[in-house]
């Protein structure tokens, strides 16, 4: 925590974490999917789904989805926006087991035909934390620039990954390894303190064994 | 490292000669390796966005539940006829409290400070401060170095959030933060910017977070008002020399412990207090049905 998590942020109203963590899923969903998102269903859970209307969710998270920032004055007309840019709309409520209380599921479909499916929970504040991708567990909090590899559990492709980093001068701040089942699908979330450099990922992507590399970055 | 306690911050400041704005603003250079300029720019910023907030404020606006709106230009227009009672300065905290506070609720772009919820406490003192008393526009910024100094030492210790804390952690903070903002304003000593604080805080002790259909609207509204008053008297009465009977330290102590004794049905769940009485269930239904 330093000053200015207390002295601010700037932010569109009125809650931090049903306003602006809000914001904050939909906007790192959108970066992790990396273009364009022409349809979005939205599934509320908890204190999102009772609440969420009178805290604006549902104009943050669509703003989000669109690149808007916390502290954008556009979100409340995320939703004229979202039409304007050919963006499809959709509200549910989310069956999530042990679900945090401020926790929403966005099915992505992008303009590439990229589909991504995503539960971001709002922890405090405008803290946020995206707890699963595409059904496995992720775990990772949107602060710092992060790789999301899901492979298939063999021995050798951490190593693969860790080494290119290391090779590019890369350090990891946090790593977490989650698989499906022994063999199965696995999925790595690294948290880096530098930006992976755009070459590495697509080499990452051609390596076998690896199925889809996804990247948030900072910038 | 955030500070923890008061007197770290009272303890550099007179070791080294320096005012305790300037301790906290080294320590932001150092922990976020910035120059003096960055961290001045940024926090110019945030008195920048609260003055934008303060102008775009529109009499018109709901809230999307429709409780909220509207009530701040009643306080503008009863300082204009009628500024007597309170004289010019609280009515004008009061006002631009409340607007900030609906604003807020009206998905307006404010300054969370430190929250939220009780984002008009702070410019509603300090704005207030800067439009009447013709102050340098620095001498705002040093005072928001000062609130931000007993905030940190506040979340470190104690808590700023109302789930964690209850209300105290939220609009007490603020008052806090706001009481010693004033005093160092007023030409108070590192003395008069402690106790102000902690006689702020000690008024809001045990204030419970039960807001109407969970939204931050009743009570946090009008409650940001009377953060912002206490803030205003508790650093005239530290001014004038009286000091709190209870340290600091141990006010911010207190207010931890009494955080956690707080049951969670008043601690931001809406299950308890001010939202489960007949009109703040009759409130919520009839929300409900908007929404
Ligand atoms: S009542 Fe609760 S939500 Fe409202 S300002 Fe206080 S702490 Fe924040």
């Amino acid at each position: 925590m330093n000053l200015f998590d207390i002295m601010g942020p700037v932010m569109v109203g009125p809650s931090s974490s049903h306003t602006a963590g809000a914001v904050k899923i939909g906007y790192v969903a959108r970066k992790l999917i990396g273009e364009p998102i022409v349809s979005a269903k939205i599934n509320l859970y908890g204190s999102f789904l009772a609440t969420g209307r009178g805290h604006g969710t549902h104009f943050a998270i669509v703003a989000g989805l669109l690149g808007m920032k916390t502290d954008d004055v556009r979100i409340p007309k995320s939703m004229e926006i979202a039409k304007a840019e050919g963006m499809q709309v959709s509200f549910g409520r989310a069956d999530l087991e042990d679900g945090h209380p401020n926790s929403a599921e966005l099915e992505l479909v992008g303009a590439e035909g990229r589909k991504l499916t995503i539960v971001g929970e709002s922890i405090g504040g405008s803290l946020i934390n995206i707890a699963k991708i595409d059904g496995l567990d992720a775990n990772f909090s949107g602060e710092y620039p992060t790789l999301i590899v899901h492979n298939l559990d063999q021995p050798g492709h951490v190593a693969e990954v860790t080494s290119m980093l290391a090779h590019k001068s890369v350090n990891i701040a946090t790593m977490q390894l989650y698989r499906a089942k022994r063999g199965g699908n696995a999925v790595m979330v690294i948290e880096c303190d530098q930006e992976v450099p755009k070459e590495s990922i697509e080499w990452l992507n051609h390596l076998e064994g690896i199925e889809k590399v996804t990247y948030y970055s900072l910038l | 490292m955030s500070f923890a306690r008061l007197k770290e911050i009272t303890d550099i400041s007179q070791e080294e000669n320096i005012l305790f704005w300037e301790v906290v603003l080294r320590d932001d250079m150092k922990e976020r390796n910035v120059s003096r300029e960055e961290s001045f720019a940024t926090m110019e910023g945030m008195l920048d966005a609260m003055e934008s907030a303060d102008n775009d404020y529109t009499p018109s606006l709901k809230s999307a539940s429709g409780l909220a709106g509207g009530d701040g230009e009643k306080l503008e227009k009863c300082r204009q006829e009628n500024g007597k009672l309170v004289g010019d300065f609280l009515a004008e905290v009061m006002e631009k409290a409340v607007k900030m506070g609906e604003s807020n609720a009206c998905m307006k772009r404010i300054v969370a400070m430190p929250t939220a919820g009780s984002c008009g406490v702070i410019p509603a003192v300090l704005l207030t401060y800067l439009n009447q008393k013709k102050v340098a526009r620095e001498k705002i910024v040093e005072a928001l170095y000062v609130a931000g100094g007993i905030g940190e030492v506040i979340a470190t210790s104690a808590s700023i959030a109302g789930a964690e804390g209850g209300c105290q952690a939220e609009i007490g903070s603020a008052s806090a933060m706001a009481a010693g903002a004033i005093a160092y304003l007023e030409g108070g000593d590192n003395e008069a910017i402690v106790n102000a604080c902690a006689l702020a805080l000690k008024n809001m002790l045990g204030l419970t977070c039960d807001p109407v259909a969970g939204l931050v609207e009743v009570p946090c509204i009008k409650r940001n008002v009377s953060g912002a008053v206490n803030a205003v008297v508790s650093s005239r009465i530290a001014l004038s020399g009286i000091k709190s009977a209870i340290e600091p330290d141990e006010v911010i102590d207190s207010m931890r412990r009494i955080g956690r004794l707080m049951p969670a049905c008043l601690r931001e769940t809406g299950e308890d207090g001010l939202a489960t009485t007949k009109s703040g269930l009759a409130i919520a239904n009839k929300i409900s049905k908007v929404l």
